[in-house]
């Protein structure tokens, strides 16, 4: 995977060829750095508390520890980051995906409820299945309203927000549906080749996206139209179609979150299924570098962001400190990072154009 | 329903003295809308027009009217604040966890607001001084109220204090045996001041003028750093206000409260009439919003077959429509 | 109009004897403003009158608009003074340049469309009584200014309900209303129709009569007859000349907005060689036009010709391109492509149609900053193909490298971000993305415009030799030595339409000239050797 993704990702951002020290320059001029020292400083912090964080350890077959906790954890809230990026690099946001993910659990829990024999692994199958074609669907609807109809992306999407979780309880009936399948919490718990199959899942996804966006012409045409919609018109590019593309890849990861999510507890509450994760998405995209005024994207970036939060949520409990406090530390990283990535607290660093209206105001 | 509508068709008259009617089209639809609903209530079920049922409206929404008129203040700016819906929980943990203390219940309220105030205006200063995206900072902000709410407990607290039970209990007699109570004249008198101050304010219409265009009312030699701060600040104690409204509403204090409140607050406002892009709205009119979005609740009450669920179904297809033809009057303008 | 252009020139650092009596409101002199490498404004010196309307002229870039930034403090100046009534000032803020009595009223008009009128004239010092905003005065006191302006408009209406050109009148009356000694017009006539600029310059006339000193810009040279006394003209961020409006002919005023350097016309080895324009056209329009852009305009191109379009800005040059290529669409007209009708809803289909287009706008439009010079050059050919489509790396790194080295663009790195590159740079990437869609028709607005004389000459050169392999070129451009170096013929605009066509044969810059300055408009613009030429 990092092999695929790599070499376009840092060979384009570092404009000038360095020719001497060339990994050392080429790391320092990434704009992975800060989120991976993020993660480090976030990692040695933990150890500091904790000594043996980072064990792991082999039992059956499975790998144990609190990395491979983290791993798995952190499948949902990757998935929906990664469809987030794409959406957020055309200039759009998608405040619907916590939503549809409630909606993609209710159906597939429904679906394996209602069918005949709801052990078997066709049931699973075929429920996720259902599951995510209705999130095409609902991914073609915001779609359509932004890209059609021109709604601004944000009040676009608050419609399906608002009304998606109405929706997902009329499909569970209001009720909490426990589901008895072993195929389908093994996408949540299961094992492959010891690792966490969710995380296995969100890192296929990631795989595929990396090589749908760097090996085709999409990641350079959504790109083309999060940076300059007018130049991009005038340059021929259907823009139209790219954004209704990424609304729809975007629901599609989202219900795979949302199936992911409910196969982890056997059960599906509409209520709560996917509460926020549009936030902590949002959040994993910013923190990987990638601007919300759009344009240039970061795949590895979100994956960076996407395991901050989850390593994030596990190290507040490990240092001491009551679990709730989360949300207290989020809203700093948002604050940081947005500072950070703010062209005004940037400018106070660097001699601008208005600086110099200011100094000549004296002599004068 | 004339205890409401008296105090404010004065505001309403002056308003509309110096606007052409046709500004007003949306939030008459709106109107109409909220009528026709009430009125098909009454056919459909027996006593839904008694008009407890509209002051009970009033009562059960207290909160979320005072939640609205902020929102419209930030949303006429051109702006949107994620955090109110945090920012009551935290209300409501502030108030209940001083009390317990055996703080003063006075003390209290003031601690309350000066706090919510005080985040909106943080809020506000990075939206304006940092450029950074109303929808991320306030987003912080949400983030920021909730943890703070856990912090001061996960639990519920009971509120026990006299003052405030008293306060939520106590009953207004109206003619005809109807009753109202004092949150209910708190949100009202909320509505009529936050008209007042649209109207007939430079701060006011300098709001109006931020949301038309940034640009031009800076040009203008407009105070607009005053106003996008402001409008937060405002937004940030209304959502203080609410919060104690909620507060007295539960008697109770709990980080779980007003989950997802901000998306009703916006839901509200929208179908007000008030224009998402900033500039066109009435604070009037998300009052009513406040009331559509009510007399839905009611109506599912009344009725046993509909499952709650159609609340939420039906306010998003109230916020489509009015999304969509928001959108198709704004491109018909040059 | 006379046209007793004989005088000698007379520079604004010479006083001129004999003219109105009065300080200077405002003098500005020598100012100079450097934005990075840029030189926007070189030792330019402006006067204004109390009383006078002062036009102020000059093509895209010469710097008027930097000159209007400079003076009412949205911009700080590099050197120079500005005196004001005799004290010598610099406004920090547009704010300061406001409360001295300078207001500025712009193209676009900045008000706020959701207010009303009253509002919009008063708000920030509206009348208030008990702490509100006193409505009724506040109506009153705007019916007072809208009634000295002989303007009959609703103070309590809603100012987005009325049309542009009130709107604009509006926003004069906002500026008057702040007790203006200097009144700024940037271009508020670009859109308005011929009774809505009569009733501007009504009030104009008016505000002139009380004293205000009003600086007008616009782009039409009739308006400037008709209501301006006094200019200057800037050429390339430098000052050509002031001027009495009377004592200048049409003619010799383009000369000295557009300049010529008649020793330099050496042509290109371009011949005029093309022949054929007996086989069909292969893009004809007929009867294009737009409401507000472009009235009824014929055009043919043939195989292998360079039509060079000559005008000034806003004489409808860039709207006839935008047209052409569908990035605009035609309220009437049609256009047939190689015989055949077509309608060209979106750049797409002129893509499709083997049509390209390079806007004068290169950063707004053209430029994807952030992207690679690679991906910048290939975004049109791989737009056309699809996202499922990708160019296979080695045509990419093929063609990428060909560019570069034939259009000698630098840095030569493939890999370099766009917005890195000099102007120069990004419009040859520019014209490589398009070449590399192998065009039959080619469109280019303004291709050299603020870009280095190197990389002009390689632009031209590369334009000529893609005529001479049979692509058909439509080369806009202000300068009209270019146009005429490198066309077979020649189309002339002005006011929105297409006033003259001729084949580059024996046609020099001053006829083209001629036909801009004296062709079309009112009876009055003419100057007199036109009108017996017709």
């Amino acid at each position: 995977m990092t092999d695929t993704l790599t070499p376009p990702e840092a060979g384009r951002r570092t404009a000038s060829p360095v020719r001497g020290p060339r990994l050392v320059a080429r790391l320092l001029a990434s704009p992975l750095l800060w989120p991976v020292m993020a993660l480090v400083v976030l990692l040695v912090v933990n150890v500091v508390a904790t000594p043996s964080f980072l064990d792991v350890r082999l039992q059956d077959g499975h790998l144990y520890g609190n990395v491979v906790d983290i791993a798995r954890n952190s499948a949902p809230v990757l998935l929906v980051a990664l469809g987030m990026t794409l959406v957020i690099a055309t200039r759009g946001i998608d405040l619907s995906v916590g939503a549809i993910a409630a909606i993609a659990g209710a159906v597939a829990c429904t679906r394996i409820v209602g069918a005949g024999d709801e052990g078997a692994a066709a049931t699973a199958i075929m429920a996720c299945t259902v599951a995510l074609a209705i999130c095409v669907l609902l991914g073609l609807w915001n779609g359509f309203l932004v890209s059609v109809v021109g709604i601004q992306p944000i009040i676009a999407t608050l419609v399906l927000m608002v009304a998606g979780r109405g929706l997902a309880m009329l499909v569970t009936d209001g009720q909490i549906t426990t589901v008895n399948n072993d195929t389908f919490s093994n996408l949540a718990s299961g094992f492959v080749l010891g690792l966490p199959l969710a995380f296995l899942v969100a890192v296929a996804m990631v795989a595929v996206t990396g090589v749908l966006t760097r090996r085709t012409a999409l990641g350079m045409l959504i790109e083309a139209v999060g940076i300059n919609p007018e130049a991009s018109r005038l340059a021929g590019v259907r823009s139209r179609t790219i954004i209704w593309t990424v609304y729809v890849f975007g629901a599609v990861c989202a219900g795979l979150a949302g199936v992911i999510i409910a196969a982890n507890t056997n059960s599906v509450n509409a209520n709560s299924l996917g509460l926020w994760i549009e936030l902590d998405a949002i959040l994993a995209v910013v923190i990987g570098g990638t601007a919300l005024t759009g344009g240039r994207f970061s795949l590895l970036g979100t994956v960076v962001g996407a395991l901050f939060i989850t390593t994030l949520a596990r190290t507040i409990p490990n240092i001491g400190i009551p679990s709730e406090a989360n949300y207290l530390f989020k809203a700093m990283v948002v604050v940081a990072v947005c500072l950070i990535q703010s062209p005004r607290a940037r400018a106070v660093l660097r001699v601008r154009r208005t600086a110099p209206v200011a100094r000549k105001g004296n002599p004068a | 329903m004339s205890a409401v509508t008296a105090p404010s068709s004065s505001v309403w008259d002056q308003v509309r003295s110096y606007s052409p009617p046709a500004r007003f089209l949306p939030v008459i639809v709106t109107f109409a809308l909220f009528l026709g609903m009430f009125g098909a209530g009454g056919l459909r079920y027996d006593g839904f027009t008694d008009p407890q049922v509209f002051l009970s409206l009033l009562l059960d929404n207290s909160f979320l009217i005072v939640l609205a008129v902020g929102m419209t203040f930030v949303i006429l700016a051109g702006g949107i604040d994620l955090s109110v819906g945090s920012v009551v929980a935290l209300s409501t943990m502030i108030a209940a966890k001083t009390l317990a203390l055996g703080w003063s219940p006075y003390l209290s309220i003031v601690t309350v607001l000066v706090v919510a105030t005080l985040l909106g205006t943080l809020m506000g200063l990075l939206i304006h001084y940092f450029e950074i995206q109303p929808f991320i900072a306030t987003l912080a902000g949400l983030f920021l109220a909730r943890g703070l709410t856990y912090l001061i407990s996960v639990e519920s607290i009971p509120i026990t204090d006299q003052t405030f039970s008293e306060l939520a209990f106590r009953t207004i007699t109206l003619p005809g045996g109807y009753y109202t109570t004092w949150t209910v004249v708190i949100a009202v008198a909320t509505v009529a001041v936050a008209a007042y101050v649209l109207a007939r304010t430079r701060f006011g219409r300098t709001v109006y003028a931020v949301g038309g265009n940034e640009a031009s009312a800076l040009l203008m030699g407009l105070r607009v750093a005053v106003v996008k701060v402001g409008v937060y600040a405002i937004s940030g104690f209304c959502a203080g206000l609410g919060g104690l409204l909620f507060a007295l509403y539960t008697l109770s204090g709990y980080s779980l409260h007003a989950v997802g409140m901000e998306l009703d607050a916006i839901a509200a406002v929208v179908i007000g009439g008030t224009l998402l892009t900033g500039g066109r709205g009435y604070v009037l009119g998300s009052l009513v919003g406040v009331l559509v979005l009510g007399t839905i609740q009611t109506f599912i009450s009344f009725d046993g077959g509909l499952s709650s669920w159609w609340t939420r179904i039906a306010i998003g297809v109230l916020l489509l429509v009015f999304v969509v033809v928001q959108r198709v009057m704004t491109r018909r303008q040059p | 109009m006379t046209t007793t252009h004989e005088e000698p020139p007379v520079t604004a650092t010479t006083p001129v004897p004999g003219e109105r009596a009065g300080e200077p409101v405002i003098e500005m002199r020598d100012i100079s403003i450097t934005f990075g490498s840029v030189r926007a404004l070189d030792r330019v010196s402006l006067r204004l009158l109390p009383g006078e309307v002062h036009a102020l002229m000059g093509e895209n870039g010469a710097g008027k608009s930097t000159l209007i930034k400079a003076l009412t403090g949205v911009y700080s100046i590099d050197s120079g003074t500005i005196v004001v009534a005799g004290e010598e000032h610099a406004f920090a803020t547009p704010a300061a340049a406001q409360a001295a009595g300078i207001s500025t009223v712009y193209q676009e008009v900045n008000l706020v469309p959701n207010l009303t009128v009253a509002e919009n004239m008063l708000l920030g010092r509206e009348p208030r009584r008990l702490g509100g905003i006193n409505v009724r005065g506040m109506n009153r006191r705007a019916r007072e200014t809208l009634d000295r302006l002989g303007l009959d408009i609703d103070p309590s209406s809603t100012l987005g309900d009325h049309p542009i050109a009130v709107q604009q009148l509006v926003a004069i009356a906002r500026a008057v209303d702040v007790e203006a000694r200097v009144l700024i017009l940037d271009e508020p006539t670009s859109s308005l129709d011929a009774d809505e600029v009569a009733k501007l310059f009504e009030v104009m006339r008016r505000l002139r009569e009380d004293g205000v000193a009003i600086v007008f810009v616009s782009h039409f040279l009739d308006q400037i007859y008709e209501i301006a006394d006094r200019m200057t003209i800037l050429r390339n961020g430098r000052l050509v000349e002031e001027r009495m409006v009377a004592d200048t002919t049409q003619l010799e005023l383009v000369q000295l907005m557009i300049g010529r350097e008649l020793e330099v016309l050496d042509r290109l080895d371009h011949e005029h060689t093309r022949t054929s324009t007996d086989g069909p056209p292969v893009l004809k329009a007929i009867g294009l036009s737009r409401k507000g852009s472009l009235e009824a305009t014929d055009l043919s191109l043939y195989d292998g010709e360079v039509v060079g379009v000559a005008g000034l800005l806003g004489s409808g040059r860039t709207e006839l391109a935008r047209l052409l290529f569908g990035a605009d669409t035609a309220d009437h007209g049609s256009l047939e492509i190689r015989s055949s009708r077509r309608r060209l809803r979106s750049p797409r289909h002129a893509i499709d149609r083997k049509i390209a287009f390079s806007s004068e706008d290169r950063k707004a439009e053209g430029v994807i900053g952030d992207l690679t010079v690679a991906d910048n050059m290939m975004l049109a050919l791989q737009a056309s193909r699809g996202w499922l489509r990708p160019i296979p790396q080695a045509v990419r790194n093929r063609l990428v490298g060909e560019y570069i080295e034939a259009l000698d663009i630098r840095p030569a790195d493939p890999q370099a971000l766009m917005r890195n590159l000099s102007g120069g740079n990004q419009q040859k990437v520019l014209l490589a993305r398009w070449l590399i869609t192998e065009p039959e028709v080619l469109i280019l607005d303004e291709p050299t415009r603020g870009i280095d004389i190197g990389a002009k000459a390689q632009i031209q050169a590369k334009v000529a030799e893609l005529a001479r392999r049979g692509m058909s070129v439509v080369f806009i451009s202000a300068e009209l030595e270019e146009v005429l170096r490198l066309s077979d013929r020649v189309v002339v605009m002005r006011d929105r339409r297409k006033i003259a066509e001729r084949p580059n044969d024996d046609v020099s810059v001053s006829d083209i000239l001629e036909i801009i300055a004296g062709h079309g408009g009112t009876p009055s613009a003419r100057t007199e050797e036109e009108s017996s030429r017709d």
